[in-house]
């Protein structure tokens, strides 16, 4: 099977994030909050700080590199929050029809016509800021396309031969749900998982850029572009490091998902002439 | 005379519309089978041979809905079972094949597991236990280098093989019916014999009934002790094998008969022409409760 550039790129892109937030702790030359120093505040990027100093004269590389931490364990945990409830809902909606499905399906074209940062925005207002709530703003907002795509593969599972000969073998409801028809639709739930960890780190920027994710003085990317917005004409690097930090991952975990998506359905595979 | 091990009686079966319409499918079906025996049911296609047999299963999807009518397996009438109950029966006492041997794998796990699986649902077994006796079953389907063709997955075998293997499945907790629903119609002709010299043996070793469900009367003369002739959602005739093809009493069966060429015929029968069965499905509302083949006619019968 061959992947193109941009999987290797997502690939890529991602890895440096992990890296960056597992090492954290071991590579970043200075501590995020307690080596603030007002006297080398706003020095621009040299060899001692790499990507220069905030305005308490905080080292930006190092506080990015712990902000990876903070994005990583939004993205992967509201992720897995997400799959969760979308899989559960969506596969026992597909499976078992009727009024159940009904149901998921108006919760589902609820939460679709809400857009999710505005719902993510209600719920932290709701749990007041920090890392926790965060989670589960994220993780309880994101599950709609999830969902639906789970229950479009089972009812397309559903009428497989081998479903129904699960049925006719005697199969209980969950059994066949949980042996037939979901380990058959991980793919696309993998790709789903994956491109929905870009917008989970995108969406906790923006509330942390809104005052309402992590609190300073902890390092989140977020807040480290509202701190920056006052500084952005004297001193662009402490606004242009986070920013690009942002972008790369956020552009890794979506060239990751497309790529993902491309090997694992034959039916989207683009082929290069 | 012995009980039989499933009864039918007065089936009927339709698509339930609302409240109040009702488009019948079956009208009133039955006919039983013996412990043991294998029971032929042919016609042409949505004449409801699958659907009685789906009736059977108690895997009727909405909106088909028996209305009328008894399912007696054991004496025990599997309408009015409760879902728990009915679950039970299949693929313990009740056993279904299929048509696709392609499709009836779930493409992600081995074969060997499945059958394990089997033993695990229906017998409490331990996994452990469950895959040596799936080796066994695989062995007894005669599948060659039963050990290691158990790791394989559904995408490594031949069509005949994983009909093999679903034979396998269908039988690992030796049920006491076997429903067979074209279960050679997808395969080449050798593999076809193969596989019905497989379940027509295994059955009879077994003591299993089977309700064999095939247009192909070739396949049913061979392996049938019964057949029972369908048309347009009727039982239209009834008969011993032997009898049934030496004396078709149906103008349908007659039909049917009829439409199958016969190899060296022409030096025994003289020149014949095969019998036409005007190919489109009679449209059911036109049929009345008596006559069912009236509106077709076969060619040289007088309607």
């Amino acid at each position: 099977m061959r992947l193109g550039f941009n999987f290797w790129l997502g690939t890529g892109l991602t890895a440096l994030v992990i890296f960056a937030g597992v090492l954290a702790p071991w590579i970043a030359p200075f501590d995020p909050v307690l080596d603030a120093d007002l006297m080398s505040s706003e020095l621009p990027p040299d060899a001692t700080f790499w990507f220069g100093t905030d305005a308490q004269g905080r080292d930006v590389y190092t506080r990015i590199l712990f902000g990876a931490q903070i994005s990583l364990t939004v993205g992967i945990v509201s992720q897995v929050i997400n799959s969760i409830i979308g899989v559960t809902l969506g596969m026992t909606a597909g499976y078992w029809g009727g009024w159940w499905d009904d149901l998921v399906n108006g919760l589902t074209n609820v939460m679709l016509a809400i857009p999710s940062l505005i719902f993510a925005l209600a719920v932290m207002a709701v749990l007041g800021p920090g890392l926790p709530s965060l989670l589960v703003a994220l993780g309880l907002t994101n599950w709609s396309w999830t969902c639906r795509i789970a229950r479009s593969s089972t009812l397309s599972l559903k009428s497989q031969g081998y479903v129904q000969a699960a049925q006719t073998l005697g199969y209980g409801d969950l059994r066949i749900m949980f042996t037939q028809i979901l380990p058959n639709m991980m793919g696309p739930i993998l790709v789903m998982a994956t491109l929905g960890m870009g917008s989970a780190v995108l969406s906790e920027a923006a509330l942390s850029f809104l005052g309402l994710g992590i609190q300073p003085p902890f390092p989140s990317w977020g807040s480290m572009l509202t701190d920056a917005r006052q500084l952005i004409q004297l001193a662009p690097w402490v606004a242009i490091f986070p920013g690009l930090a942002i972008f790369l991952s956020v552009l890794g975990f979506n060239l990751l998902g497309d790529g993902l998506r491309d090997s694992l359905d034959p039916h989207m595979r683009t082929r290069k002439p | 005379m012995t009980a039989p091990l499933l009864d039918i009686r007065s089936l009927h079966l339709g698509v339930a519309l609302g409240r109040s319409a009702h488009h019948p499918l079956l009208k009133g079906v039955s006919f039983q089978i013996m412990p043991g025996e294998a029971y032929g049911l042919v016609g042409e296609s949505g004449s409801g041979k699958s659907v009685t047999s789906l009736a059977v299963m108690g895997l009727l999807k909405r909106p088909l809905a028996v209305s009328s009518g008894e399912i007696l397996f054991k004496g025990q009438n599997l309408l009015t079972l409760p879902k728990r109950e009915m679950r039970r029966l299949r693929g313990n006492r009740i056993a279904m094949i299929f048509q696709e041997p392609m499709t009836a794998l779930n493409p992600l796990s081995t074969v060997g597991r499945q059958i394990a699986e089997m033993f695990v649902l229906h017998q409490d077994k331990s996994w452990n236990e469950a895959q040596k006796l799936a080796i066994d079953a695989l062995a007894s389907v005669r599948v060659p280098n039963p050990d290691r063709r158990a790791k394989n997955y559904p995408h490594q075998m031949s069509g005949g093989l994983r009909q093999r293997v679903m034979i396998a499945m269908a039988l690992a907790c030796n049920p006491d019916l076997l429903i067979a629903d074209e279960p050679t119609t997808a395969l080449d002709v050798t593999v076809q014999a193969e596989v019905l010299r497989l379940i027509k043996e295994l059955c009879a070793e077994r003591g299993t009934a089977v309700l064999f469900i095939s247009h192909d009367l070739g396949v049913i003369a061979s392996i049938c002790q019964r057949v029972g002739v369908m048309y347009a959602g009727c039982l239209v005739e009834e008969n011993e094998t032997r009898a049934l093809f030496d004396t078709p009493r149906h103008d349908y069966t007659k039909g049917l008969l009829g439409a199958l060429p016969r190899l060296g015929s022409r030096s025994q029968h003289g020149r014949q022409r095969l019998v036409d069965i005007d190919s489109i499905i009679a449209d059911r509302s036109k049929l009345t409760e008596t006559r069912f083949i009236a509106p077709r006619g076969i060619e040289g019968s007088q309607p």
